[in-house]
């Protein structure tokens, strides 16, 4: 596999893309995501009104790889209901997994289907995934 | 370590052997675990196929057999190390497993609240945590030593910190991280003079230079075979015999014991009654045979062809604008370079090196506070062994700049 298919265009400018990367006003719900193995360290913020992800943000630091899935995460679940969210990130996590592979059911992925190919770096697969453990944990302490 | 030698031992690692495994890797994570010669592949082998029994407990041959090869193993590191007495080597399962000992069997029944234990901020996570659980069990003070720009430990903090209070001086031999080899003879004697117990952490020293635990004075040393050419699962703990023997045990079972009753056991001698149950005798062959394999290398030979990698890397490495190397600068220094992209986090750099098959490690290499302390959050670490070549190191140093292709960055 050429390294290339990893680090997609997509991937490194999401992974420079400072704007979901911030702390949000008014947050609801504040969870922490760490890698103990290699350092990497998030923390989602989500903005939740009437069962709605109004907004959401992080703040941390990590590969290119987990800060571009952290941040299209974010753009994915902006303004997606709580349950919808819990989907999408089971979603994910059976994408990496090789669980799901239907691509019509990867759809709603939009373009975090960029990780992928992730699953043929296994090495990296906790740095796509630490994004997603973190929502999922989030949505469930909400 | 001339150019013939060089390729006749490079023979004896089947993994550096490119026709053997169908692709030349460049393996430069030696600090997290050497490669092992096919002698000492061999030598396993013979103990598991024709020695193999549980050393110590049976009046039949093999039993004889199995404890006379485990017994031969620690006179091995007896002599490898300069111990003076037999008793004082007990293996373990690494070099983490030998502090633990030492944190549970000594600095649980030695310690009280005021006392202080004091560690360098390099220190490996084995010589920290352990540190920390004993502190907080007992109510003594954990105290760090720091180190100055050219990470070496700051002589002057070091005696300063060195206080009556401090009962346990624990110090890398040879750092993981930043390849610091402090000059661990004064510091141990200076901490002895305030009667503390020390202990050198010699994982990344053993199998680097000649150990003498007599010359250093130290009352306990621990290491790790895997590092030094062994199979996983075998370490030493060294210690002074007077401290030993007033030890309790750390682990409790078989083979450790003198006179057992229903309420009551009265425990063996040192080094069994820190070995309970049954041992890695096998690893404790192979270690015998990597330490035999190293000292007919020659420590000499060794130094000189690791120094030469190190010198030659740094070197080359020191003049590309976008990396940041921390290794230190003084030549006294364990083979490693650890070093960061400016602007490309290790993890995504070692993923791009592995593509082009070159092996080097990414993370916190089991220094967290280290990392804190330098204000990064991880780095890159290449660690090379006696085996590695400079045309190794000119492969790795191509592949760098990749890196920075790869993220559409300059080189």
């Amino acid at each position: 596999m050429d390294i290339k298919e990893i680090y997609t265009q997509m991937i490194l400018e999401e992974s420079r893309n400072k704007a979901n990367k911030h702390v949000l006003e008014g947050a609801t719900a504040v969870e922490k995501g760490h890698n103990p193995s290699c350092g990497d360290e998030i923390t989602l913020q989500i903005k939740v009104a009437n069962g709605i992800i109004e907004d959401a943000a992080f703040v941390g630091v990590g590969c290119a790889i987990s800060q571009a899935s952290t941040s299209m995460m974010i753009d994915l679940i902006r303004g997606k209901r709580v349950e919808e969210a819990k989907a999408l990130a089971e979603t994910f996590i059976g994408m990496i997994k090789k669980d799901i592979t239907d691509e019509e059911e990867l759809e709603v992925l939009e373009d975090a289907i960029a990780f992928q190919n992730i699953s043929n770096l296994p090495a990296r697969v906790k740095c796509a995934v630490l994004a997603w453990h973190t929502l999922s944990g989030i949505l469930e302490s909400d | 370590m001339n150019a013939a030698e060089l390729r006749e031992i490079r023979k004896d690692f089947p993994y550096l052997n490119e026709d053997e495994v169908g692709k030349k890797v460049v393996y430069f994570d030696n600090a997290a675990t050497t490669q092992r010669p096919k002698q000492i592949m061999a030598a396993v082998g013979r103990y598991c196929s024709y020695e193999n029994a549980n050393p110590h407990r049976s009046a039949h041959h093999l039993s004889i057999a199995s404890t006379r090869a485990y017994d031969m193993a620690r006179e091995t590191v007896q002599r490898f190390i300069g111990a003076g007495h037999f008793e004082e080597i007990i293996f373990t399962r690494n070099a983490t497993e030998a502090i633990n000992l030492v944190a549970y069997s000594y600095g649980l029944t030695h310690l009280k609240p005021g006392d202080e234990v004091l560690i360098s901020i390099m220190e490996h996570h084995s010589n920290l945590c352990t540190w920390q659980y004993v502190c907080k069990q007992t109510g003594a003070t954990l105290k760090y030593v720091y180190l100055n720009e050219e990470r070496q430990i700051d002589m002057a903090a070091f005696e300063a910190a060195l206080t009556d209070k401090v009962k346990i001086f624990a110090v890398t031999g040879a750092a993981n991280t930043v390849a610091t080899c402090p000059d661990i003879a004064p510091m141990i004697r200076a901490a002895k003079e305030k009667g503390a117990v020390t202990l050198v952490d010699a994982a990344q020293l053993a199998a680097h230079e000649r150990v003498d635990v007599r010359a250093l004075a130290c009352d306990f040393l621990v290491f790790s075979g895997h590092k030094l050419l062994s199979p996983m699962g075998i370490g030493v703990l060294y210690g002074r015999i007077e401290l030993l023997n007033e030890m309790c045990p750390f682990l409790y079972g078989g083979d450790m014991v003198e006179y057992v009753y229903e309420q009551d056991t009265t425990f063996a001698a040192s080094p069994y009654k820190f070995e309970a149950g049954t041992q890695n005798v096998a690893g404790a062959v192979g270690l015998k045979t990597a330490i035999e394999y190293i000292e007919d290398i020659g420590f000499d030979k060794i130094v000189e062809q690791e120094r030469r990698l190190m010198d030659y890397a740094y070197e080359r490495m020191r003049t590309l604008p976008y990396l940041d190397l921390y290794a230190t600068p003084c030549k006294n220094r364990g083979p490693i370079i650890m070093f960061n992209y400016k602007e490309v986090h290790p993890h995504d750099a070692a993923s791009i090196m592995d593509s082009y098959n070159i092996a080097i490690r990414s993370g916190h290499h089991c220094a967290a506070p280290l990392h804190h302390y330098l204000d990064i959050n991880a780095s890159c670490r290449a660690s090379f062994a006696f085996y590695n070549t400079t045309d190794e190191i000119d492969l790795f140093i191509a592949a760098l700049p990749k890196v920075q292709e790869v993220f559409g960055l300059g080189y």
